[in-house]
């Protein structure tokens, strides 16, 4: 197979790696950039584990093809934090215990900010629509969107 | 497998009419990406085309909307103006999957999978909407409704690529709606839906009417019987169930898990009668 080299931004930084034609951006930020926060739980855009944004959309990398991002912007968990200053989301993740095994957390987390930057003042059930597709094995679901109402409440009193 | 980006549409045609093993064109990628992570297909060739000229729009045309076929469900749904012409087919589309393959799915993409149950294609069927298709030959225009052949066939030939759907322009006291029933309330497969589109008169009579069924059939079927039903009339309630009769006689689902020929059939017939009636508020008649 014919490799693709691609140059991309990522979190803001340029970045450039070459590829095979069926990896998917999962595969490439995780085995080939090193950006394992996105996790590969489905592979086939049912679970939202590996939800990143892609040119400010929320999507599942696992269905993006990595030679898809020439020129595109991408946004993962990495970049949530501003150094050792968490975002908003996962620090009130950490204080309301939104999360047992972890898995399901980094795309929760950027999920979960896509929405509060749509919708600062969600309902309880746009939520709960809204990371349909992030499935938590753990189901710790009352908990995950408490911590996002309880995060969007502080977000917005700044 | 190689994956291209070509230069324009004639070039995409013709790759993948050269192609002689497999090729796929790939827009959102929620099928594509899907099926070779399941290796239900090994495609020798990936054509993108969702930077090509227009895919990404969404244009004013003749008083309707063309859409172009690298359109995701989410910037759909965030037209005010395709949204308060043909509400149904815009909710039809935005049910499809989650937060994340909205993010990417196309109503093209939807339409090309081939599924009976693929939630767009029997909204954009009561719309009358017709595909434009680059070939090898160049340019035609065809049916939403003739694309569909069976379960995961469509009449497409090799080197056919869909470049947008047009949604036409509706006189006043018109509107759409689409209903699907699933288990679930969220990501899920239709296991029947109803798309419905009238036209009404100022008094609130029926002028026309179209309805289609979803994943009652090996395609999206368009039931002309159902529609004459409801034409002439204000929709009472002989001319409903006249309508529901019509639309049950045209059902031919399968059994699976999902649901049974019964059930299926019965629920198809449930939710053309309720689709029928959000379609009729929204046109402004009253009941």
């Amino acid at each position: 197979m014919k490799k693709l080299h691609i140059s991309t931004s990522i979190n803001g930084d340029e970045a450039q790696f070459i590829c095979a034609p069926d990896e998917t951006l999962l595969d490439v930020l995780r085995d080939h950039l090193g950006l394992t926060g996105a996790k590969e739980g489905c592979g086939t855009g049912d679970c939202g584990a590996c939800s990143v944004m892609l040119n400010g959309r929320l999507v599942c990398s696992c269905l993006v093809l990595a030679g898809e991002t020439e020129g595109a912007e991408v946004e993962t968990i990495e970049g949530m934090a501003n150094g050792d200053d968490l975002h908003t989301l996962q620090r009130v993740f950490i204080e309301k215990a939104a999360l047992q095994c972890g898995i399901c957390t980094p795309g929760i987390l950027v999920a979960a900010r896509a929405l509060l930057e749509k919708n600062p003042d969600p309902t309880d059930t746009e939520i709960r629509y809204w990371l349909a597709g992030n499935l938590c094995r753990c189901t710790g679901y009352d908990k995950i969107i408490k911590a996002v109402q309880a995060a969007a409440a502080e977000m917005r009193s700044v | 497998m190689r994956y291209v980006k070509p230069e324009n549409l004639k070039d995409a045609s013709a790759l993948i009419g050269g192609e002689e093993g497999i090729s796929r064109i790939l827009a959102g990628g929620t099928d594509v990406l899907v099926q070779l992570k399941a290796e239900m297909v090994e495609p020798d060739l990936i054509v993108d085309v969702k930077h090509l000229d227009g895919m990404r729009e969404i244009v004013a045309e003749d008083g309707g909307y063309r859409i172009g076929a690298a359109v995701s469900g989410a910037e759909l749904g965030e037209h005010t103006g395709v949204k308060a012409l043909w509400p149904g087919v815009v909710e039809a589309m935005e049910l499809i999957g989650s937060t994340q393959v909205q993010g990417r799915a196309t109503m093209v993409g939807n339409l090309c999978n081939g599924s009976p149950a693929a939630d767009s294609v029997p909204a954009m069927v009561a719309a009358d909407a017709v595909a434009r298709i680059h070939g090898l030959a160049g340019e035609r225009d065809i049916p939403v409704l003739d694309i569909p052949t069976g379960p995961g066939r469509t009449s497409l030939a090799k080197g056919d690529i869909i470049t947008s759907v047009f949604l036409p322009a509706r006189p006043d006291h018109a509107s759409d709606a689409y209903l699907r029933f699933i288990p679930r309330t969220e990501m899920d497969i239709a296991v029947a839906s109803a798309g419905v589109s009238l036209e009404l008169d100022a008094d609130g009579t029926c002028r026309a009417a179209r309805v289609a069924l979803g994943a009652v059939a090996p395609t999206v079927v368009l039931v002309e019987a159902a529609g004459a039903a409801l034409v002439g009339t204000k929709l009472d309630d002989a001319a409903i169930a006249a309508m529901v009769q019509a639309a049950e006689a045209t059902c031919n689902p399968i059994s699976d898990k999902r649901g049974t020929v019964e059930y299926r059939t019965k629920t198809a017939g449930v939710l053309a009668k309720r689709a029928t009636l959000i379609a009729y508020a929204r046109a402004g008649g009253q009941k």
